[in-house]
C-alpha cells in the first residue's frame, strides 16, 4: 500500500471529513512524525511502536568505485520497534 | 519528551482545522489502517518517510532468561520498518541529540 492509496482508504472510511482535508492531515502527521525524529526526539504510538534514533560509530568507509578509504563520520538512523498490539496482529496469521 | 497520539491530533486540529473529535479519529484511523495491511500480509510504502515490511523468521533456539531453560523460538512475522533517504538524510542533519 502507498501513501495515496492510505489516503484514499481514510477518505473512504472518514466520509464526512472533505478529502482534500484527508490528505492534508496524512502528509501533516508524516511531516511531523518526520521532524520530530529529526530533532532527536522519540514517537511512541501505543498499540503500533514507538520511532527511535540509534547512533553509528564513526567508521572508515570505502568508495565501491575506486576503493579509495573515506572516513565517515558517526550519525543517527531512525529505528522502529513495533508495538507489543502490531506484534500479535501481524504474526497471528501464522498461528 | 516524546511525540504521542494526542500531540499530533492537537497540530491536526490546529493546522488543518479538523474538529478536535475528528482529528483524534483521524490520528487513530491512520496508524490502524498501517496495521490492518501489515496485518493482511502486504508492505506499507510512504514515500518521504518510509517502509514498513514483513519479514518471515524461521524457528530457532531461545532460552527463558529466568530460568535457563531451552525453548525453541517459534518461527514468526515481524514488522521492520525502513527510513527513506529522505528521512535518513534529515535525521543525519538534524542536531537535536
Amino acid at each position: 500500500m502507498t501513501k495515496s492509496e492510505l489516503i484514499e482508504k481514510l477518505a473512504e472510511k472518514l466520509i464526512h471529513i472533505p478529502a482534500k482535508d484527508v490528505e492534508s492531515a496524512i502528509k501533516e502527521i508524516l511531516e511531523m512524525m518526520a521532524q520530530s525524529l529529526s530533532k532527536g526526539e522519540r514517537i511512541e504510538i501505543r498499540g503500533f511502536g514507538s520511532f527511535s534514533l540509534h547512533y553509528r560509530a564513526p567508521r572508515t568507509g570505502r568508495n565501491p568505485k575506486t576503493g579509495e578509504a573515506v572516513e565517515l563520520s558517526g550519525k543517527y538512523v531512525p529505528h522502529f520497534k513495533p508495538g507489543k498490539e502490531l506484534r500479535e496482529r501481524v504474526n497471528a496469521s501464522l498461528a | 519528551m516524546a511525540l504521542t497520539k494526542a500531540e499530533v491530533a492537537e497540530h491536526l486540529y490546529e493546522k488543518v482545522g479538523l474538529s478536535k473529535r475528528d482529528a483524534k479519529d483521524m490520528v487513530e484511523i491512520f496508524f490502524e489502517e498501517i496495521r490492518e495491511t501489515l496485518e493482511k500480509g502486504q508492505q506499507v510504502k510512504l514515500s518521504g518517510f518510509g517502509n514498513f515490511d514483513l519479514r518471515e523468521k524461521s524457528e530457532r533456539p531461545g532460552r527463558n532468561p529466568k530460568t535457563g531453560e531451552d525453548i525453541p523460538i517459534s518461527a514468526r512475522k515481524v514488522v521492520t520498518f525502513r527510513p527513506g533517504q529522505k528521512l535518513k538524510s534529515r535525521v543525519e542533519d538534524g542536531n537535536g541529540q
